[in-house]
């Protein structure tokens, strides 16, 4: 695989969430709005990128038996870094996201990358694979976030296009599960036509 | 390269390595970011302030237990020149429908309420959570608290005998709200006794 | 009491998976059959609250009095980890086809976000060690509650015609979506 397809890979053909339908806790979460998506898909694909680069660097030294404990630590270090940097320069987004910040350190993206890619894979495909993935999921959550946001609350990033309110189910919990629902199928369906 | 071998002491050795590593960098991180977010968090509070109160130049800040609740509520006395222009109360109600909810709310020196933010609450999107926008629309005169002097109007939703019109489908989030704003009230005038 | 409202907010009101969207991953991979759900939800309860508990004492006993709150995350996932190994092997021994059954899910307990998730919610809603351990027994008995729900939903929905495209997750995720309206119901009784 060139790294070409390394990258794209992960935003539909392995995307994450459509297809491998990893991390959906905070996918469901925080898709309340479109800017909330991409904040925190951002902040996740800043760690798998890095425990990805992190990880590919040292594998020859982590010892078998040991290896999931030391991901867990490299991975939770590179969370605790995103969490202090957005509470302090960028407060808002931060409070938005709040649990789900440090939630980063469970979702099964980031553990299952750096299992199934970057414990046996060079620096550079890595990074890539990294970055392809968190890109895939950060656009999966604005996706859907966007959506929710629309339908929800007559806006986008913010900014409200009708007086009126939205249909609120679709920022509240059902919404999130039938919005999901329905995306998975679509994406299902552009994968095997596309 | 073959990996290292899962021997006792490599593996320990290793785990060891790796947590000190981390917790260094981590430390290092945490000293780094400690002033900017307690910038970040002043820069909150005190943006909320001069929402809710006239221009200041300096605040005079204590806090007191009000009548009921659970928490005790913060004063902030705005001074301008020596003189005090208004007054920021942060103010709590435990009887959100999900929860706590925190307000900042100005009285003049007339006790009339200048305006006030909702700085924390956990009530429903689109329901509860329309309490920043909807008491403050002066389009609303039914549901606008601004200008309002909790002493001699009714702050109650009417749906109680009161003079304010709940928001629609959140009467339990109105009713809080309320709440909090009539506990600042109350503690302010009682204050100045 | 102020216990029982904590409880009933943590299996109903708020339940943790269908409002509050932790432990998805195993609400979505364990939930077709209703022994596995039950099986799932026991262990599930025996990790998150030994884990409350000892993540409690770590954050109140070591990582504020030495100003040390940012390992909070890596020390939480650290206890949890070991605590799932320990399921793992007692299981083992115990209930050998418990054990089976689980199969791959159970070291994924691990990377359940609702134990990490109810783990930090404790110190973050303030509560002190009898109200932490009274919560964690709640949302557990509320996630085994969804999961169980969920499952005999799943082995209903098997049994029907479903177009092809919703097949599998998309129709599972609108029933979750369906039963998630429903628990809303749930919201005036505290």
């Amino acid at each position: 695989m060139n790294q070409l397809q390394n990258f794209s890979k992960g935003f539909i053909k392995e995307n994450p969430v459509f297809i491998l339908l990893l991390g959906l806790c905070p996918t469901l979460a925080v898709t309340t709005s479109a800017i909330n998506g991409l904040g925190m898909g951002l902040a996740t694909a800043f760690v798998l990128v890095m425990s990805n680069l992190v990880i590919s660097l040292v594998k020859n030294f982590i010892p078998n038996k040991v290896r999931i404990p030391s991901f867990i630590v490299i991975i939770a270090s590179f969370v605790t870094i995103v969490d202090l940097s957005m509470a302090a320069y960028l407060q808002p987004l931060h409070e938005q996201l709040g649990l789900f910040i440090p939630l980063i350190v469970v979702n099964c993206i980031v553990l299952g990358r750096a299992e199934a890619f970057a414990s046996k894979n060079n620096l550079i495909s890595s990074i890539i694979d990294g970055l392809g993935m968190g890109l895939g999921f950060s656009f999966a959550l604005t996706l859907l976030g966007a959506i929710r946001e629309i339908l929800g609350s007559n806006a986008i990033f913010g900014y409200k296009f009708i007086e009126a309110d939205g249909m609120l189910v679709f920022v509240l919990a059902p919404g999130a599960f039938i919005v999901l629902g329905y995306l998975i199928a679509l994406m299902r369906k552009l994968n095997k036509s596309g | 390269m073959a990996k290292k071998e899962s021997t006792f002491f490599n593996m320990v050795s290793t785990l060891f390595l790796v947590t000190a590593i981390a917790s260094t960098a981590l430390g290092y991180m945490y000293e780094m970011t400690k002033k900017p977010i307690e910038i970040a968090k002043k820069q909150k509070l005190e943006n909320a302030i001069s929402e809710v109160v006239p221009e200041f130049d300096n605040l005079n800040t204590f806090s007191l237990m009000p009548k009921t609740g659970s928490d005790s509520v913060i004063f902030y006395e705005a001074i301008k020149e020596d003189k005090l222009v208004g007054t920021a109360i942060k103010t709590y109600t435990d009887n959100g429908f999900s929860g706590k909810i925190w307000i900042i709310v100005g009285f003049d020196t007339k006790d009339n309420i200048i305006n006030y933010k909702v700085i924390e609450h956990k009530e429903t999107p689109g329901l509860g959570d329309k309490m920043d926008a909807w008491f403050s629309n002066e389009n609303k005169q039914s549901s606008y608290i601004n200008g309002r002097n909790p002493g001699t109007s009714n702050l109650t939703v009417s749906k109680d005998g009161g003079e304010i019109d709940a928001i629609t489908a959140a009467t339990i989030s109105s009713r809080a709200f309320l709440d909090a704003i009539q506990r600042a009230y109350d503690t302010f005038t009682d204050n100045k006794k | 009491m102020e216990y029982i409202i904590i409880i009933i907010s943590a299996i109903f009101v708020n339940n943790i998976v269908l409002a509050q969207f932790l432990g998805i991953c195993p609400f979505l991979g364990v939930s077709n059959k209703i022994s596995t759900a039950a099986g799932m939800g026991g262990a599930v309860l025996f990790v998150m609250t030994l884990a409350t508990i000892v993540t409690w004492l770590i954050q109140t006993k070591i990582l504020i009095p030495l100003d040390i709150a940012y390992l909070q995350t890596i020390s939480y996932i650290l206890v949890i980890a070991s605590l799932v190994q320990m399921v793992e092997i007692i299981l083992k021994k115990v209930s050998p086809s418990l054990y089976q059954a689980l199969g791959v899910f159970l070291p994924l307990i691990t990377t359940n976000c609702a134990i990490l998730g109810v783990a930090i919610l404790v110190i973050q809603k303030d509560m002190n060690l009898l109200e932490s351990v009274v919560f964690s027994v709640g949302n557990s008995l509320g996630f085994a509650l969804a999961l169980i729900l969920f499952a005999g939903l799943r082995e209903q929905l098997d049994l029907v015609k479903v177009p092809k495209g919703m097949q599998g997750v998309p129709a599972a995720l609108l029933v979750a979506g369906i039963l998630a309206l429903a628990f809303m119901g749930f919201t005036g009784i505290v």
